[in-house]
């Protein structure tokens, strides 16, 4: 029997309020084993004070050839930031 | 810990006209210090490079586990014990993390074991020195691990995303690693007459092993181009040496030892010490299988992963049938 336990990827919160963020993955059998591991592997230095183990394979990716249209249409919308306005100093904070 | 470039066939720098279309894209991405992601497209060389590289990286952050592990049982106070078994655990983490960037390019954990235990990888060379009394724990830490800093400093960025960001980590948590090494040092170096002379006596045994990480001269390397060019490699092996050896030579002085090598001198006029190469004859024989513990290090990772076989199995079962009852039963054990 081949017996290489599912990869997991790993997301840990830190201390400060932060939302989790990915650190790694992992090979675990089941999810509470992914959760015990990811506890040894990614924080041994206070990293995190929670984690979420996702299986790897339920994860959906966006593909590297659609970066073009999925990404480029934003590069023209600089009117999106707010450096795009000009506004005087006079008018106070803002 | 780190691994050396062992074994690359590496066949030198493609000319721009040799290259496909998507090879000179390719190139140019990495010229402009763009990282390569695991869904790029990617050279075959490019990745079998890689594979290669990032697991015997791997493989040796695993097999660096086995000598100071030889010590955990031994520590002299219980707070020593504590420190090298939370360093032992690092290195454990460390393979993990480059065993996983490794999996990115499409090679699975278990074909990575397996071409280690048949010695199709190999792992670095010094882990095939025997680790003979505690003063030898604390010059690997300051020599070995100090070694693999400056090896892996560079490596955060290469061009290849996961390994650098592996390297992030690592290189976060290793100079724990050293440091602990150095108070050992310094605590035997300050200590009796026997502790002096143990230290001594790790720092003779520890040196020429320990430059010999960096791999061979870069005139005999002819492996280098090609990684150099894909940014796999980022400098020479001469030149981390070089590097190494200066940083270390006043550290030596400052515990009041002697350098094994009696041509170290500060020479003025390079800026940097010369010293004497290790012996290659003597690093390609343990490369070959030949050191005073290849058999012992392998042996220990072939017995250790088919010890372990009922339990990597049996957990596995256990985690099918759970699924299976939870299916059953319309269950959702997961938390929100």
């Amino acid at each position: 029997m081949s017996s290489e336990w599912p990869l997991w990827e790993i997301f840990i919160r830190g201390q400060h309020g932060m939302s989790h963020r990915h650190v790694g993955s992992l090979h675990a059998p089941d999810a509470k084993m992914a959760i015990k591991n990811a506890r040894d592997v990614y924080t041994r230095r206070n990293e995190g004070v929670s984690i979420w183990a996702v299986e790897a394979l339920h994860i959906a990716a966006s593909v590297p050839s659609d970066k073009g249209p999925l990404f480029e249409p934003s590069r023209s919308k600089v009117y999106r930031h707010p450096t795009f306005f000009d506004i005087p100093d006079d008018a106070g904070s803002m | 810990m780190y691994a050396q470039v062992l074994d690359q066939n590496d066949s030198g720098v493609k000319s721009r006209e040799d290259m496909s279309e998507q090879e000179q894209i390719f190139q140019a991405r990495i010229d402009a210090g763009e990282k390569i992601e695991p869904k790029d497209w990617m050279p075959d060389a490019y990745r079998a490079m890689l594979i290669r590289q990032i697991g015997q990286h791997a493989h040796s952050e695993i097999v660096g586990q086995l000598p100071e592990g030889n010590w955990i049982t031994r520590a002299p106070t219980l707070e020593r014990k504590a420190i090298l078994l939370a360093k032992v655990q690092d290195e454990a983490g460390h393979g993990l993390y480059l065993y996983a960037a490794a999996e990115t390019l499409g090679v699975s954990r278990d074909q990575l074991t397996e071409m280690l235990h048949q010695g199709r990888m190999k792992y670095s060379s010094i882990f095939n020195y025997p680790t003979l009394t505690w003063a030898d724990i604390g010059a690997v830490g300051w020599l070995v691990d100090g070694a693999a800093i400056m090896n892996q400093v560079p490596l955060q960025r290469t061009s290849y995303g996961p390994y650098a960001r592996a390297m992030v980590r690592i290189c976060k948590e290793e100079s724990f690693h050293q440091r602990q090494g150095f108070a050992i040092m310094m605590k035997m170096a300050n200590g009796n007459d026997a502790q002096r002379r143990m230290a001594q006596d790790a720092l003779d045994r520890m040196w020429f092993p320990s430059l010999m990480m960096f791999g061979p001269p870069d005139k005999d390397s002819t492996h280098s181009t090609r990684s150099m060019a894909w940014r796999i490699k980022i400098n020479g092996n001469d030149e981390l040496r070089q590097k190494f050896v200066d940083q270390t030579a006043p550290q030596i002085e400052f515990l009041s030892l002697t350098c094994p090598d009696n041509n170290l001198k500060w020479n003025e006029e390079k800026q940097g010490y010369d010293y004497t190469d290790p012996d290659w004859k003597e690093f390609f024989a343990v490369l070959k299988g030949n050191g005073p513990c290849n058999k012992e290090r392998l042996g220990a990772r072939v017995k250790a992963w088919e010890d372990g076989a009922w339990v990597r199995d049996g957990l596995m079962a256990h985690a099918r049938k759970n699924a299976a009852r939870t299916v059953a039963k319309g269950e959702n054990e997961n938390v929100q």
